[in-house]
């Protein structure tokens, strides 16, 4: 927050390339977007930060055309395979109908401006966009 | 008296109770009841997004300083459904914005023959491509009805059911097996959730305890609170060669004439999803069936049936039922 700026979420690093970042169990491996106390898949209570790869594979989406008030629509909403970390996240600057979002294609991580609170920190959020 | 909630699989764990206290020998007759006013109750997830605070604070479990929902990702049924069907697509091919419609095409064409459904009309692929878009590729009539429901079942112990009437002796429907799984932790199940595994692990349970496979299952109530379900679940129940749900679908086996009738009640697309009740609904479906009293749907000589549902967070419920003996 120091630059005036603050992630959607935690798990988003900022600064010069963005990227995601996971608790990852020293034990097994597993990943986890939010802190734990201990693993769900084999109970270790270790964890180690490590930072997911930009790039990755879009292995499923839906294209919300209906959502809660004040939702706006229609968004793409998927999972994202990062290196064998499955994230889920929104499909950005693509236009939002099936012949330009496709199961497997190519998709890197993208951040946008969600604009400035009055305090004058800028919050900043995150999809993925086609690679091509 | 217990009262349970497991999400969508509230009913199947209301029954297993009843059944799991008769196997305990606390008591020898259980009535277990499913009940839901669901009418316009809407989405069920997402909720409302608040307008964003004057002052960006993170809070929560993920530290988000704003809604997520719609930010990052959906966490509507509809959104969250579709993912699951298209992650099939993805992982063995095949799928499309036509063949998940025709799903919902047959499980609307079979809601014409029961009058208990909440919807019994007959929809064209074309009705139901061309319908209001809710989550691509589900459209409102791939979309379970929100209705008010309720259902009931009485179990009883084998013992107590010799000191029954004839008539009822008849009528009774055996449990062959009634299992509930809950998910294993596995990549990726906290960020879309696995419906696939636990119902796996449920049905291979069953068929264990049952005695029997799934090429014994003369109909299958299963699932199908989006058309995209019920592709997936085709696999999980073992109804078809893994990765094969899509030739199984088009190969007419889950029609009502096919080999393995899948939702002949019009499924939770016509019949409704009242939450509570859907898991004791399609028990009585296949029970009616086994008895011979379906009517105009009845599936001919049905000796055995199995019924499945899921409740995210996660809980899967099967129960095999066989026609009595007596």
């Amino acid at each position: 927050m120091g630059d005036g700026t603050v992630p959607l979420v935690d798990y988003l690093v900022l600064g010069d390339t963005p990227h995601l970042e996971v608790a990852e169990c020293v034990a097994c491996g597993a990943h986890y977007f939010d802190r734990r106390n201990a693993c769900a898949a084999c109970s270790g209570t270790e964890f180690t930060t490590v930072a997911l790869p930009a790039e990755g594979e879009l292995k499923t989406f839906t294209i919300v055309a209906f959502a809660a008030p004040g939702v706006p629509v229609p968004f793409v909403a998927g999972v994202v395979d990062l290196g064998g970390t499955s994230v889920r996240a929104n499909v950005i600057n693509v236009e939002p109908d099936a012949d330009h979002v496709t199961l497997g294609m190519k998709v890197r991580l993208a951040t946008y401006s969600m604009g400035t609170d009055e305090a004058g920190t800028e919050a900043v959020g995150f999809g993925f966009e086609p690679l091509s | 008296m217990f009262n349970v909630a497991n999400a969508c699989a509230t009913g199947a764990t209301a029954l297993r109770t009843a059944i799991m206290a008769i196997r305990a020998g606390e008591c020898d007759t259980g009535l277990a009841v499913g009940v839901e006013k669901l009418s316009g109750a809407g989405l069920l997830a997402g909720g409302s997004r608040k307008e964003d605070a004057a002052n960006w604070t993170p809070s929560g479990r993920y530290g988000a300083i704003a809604a997520i929902d719609g930010r990052v990702g959906t966490e509507t049924m509809p959104g969250v459904f579709a993912q699951i069907g298209m992650e099939y697509g993805h992982r063995y091919g095949g799928t499309s914005f036509e063949l998940f419609a025709r799903i919902s095409e047959k499980n609307h064409a079979h809601s014409t023959l029961n009058p208990l459904a909440a919807y019994s009309k007959r929809f064209t692929l074309e009705e139901i491509m061309g319908d209001l878009m809710i989550a691509y590729p589900n459209t409102r009539p791939m979309c379970s009805a929100n209705c008010d429901g309720a259902a009931a079942a009485v179990v009883v112990s084998g013992a107590k059911l010799k000191t029954l009437s004839l008539e009822q002796q008849r009528r009774a429907v055996k449990v062959s097996a009634s299992v509930l799984t809950s998910d294993p932790w596995e990549e990726g199940c906290q960020v879309l959730p696995n419906v696939n595994t636990l119902t796996r692990n449920a049905a291979s349970q069953a068929y264990e305890l049952a005695g029997v496979g799934p090429e014994d299952l003369d109909l299958v109530e299963l699932h199908d609170c989006f058309a995209t379900a019920e592709l997936v679940h085709y696999d999980n129940l073992g109804l078809c060669p893994e990765g094969g749900a899509v030739d199984f679908f088009q190969s007419g086996a889950t029609w009502r004439d096919g080999s393995t009738p899948v939702n002949v009640s019009g499924g939770l697309e016509s019949k409704g999803h009242p939450i509570a009740a859907t898991g004791i609904a399609n028990i009585w479906e296949v029970a009616t069936h086994l008895r011979g009293e379906a009517g105009d749907r009845q599936i001919e000589g049905a000796t055995v049936g199995l019924a499945h549902v899921i409740g995210l967070g996660s809980a899967c419920g099967v129960h095999i039922l066989e026609r009595s003996a007596a």
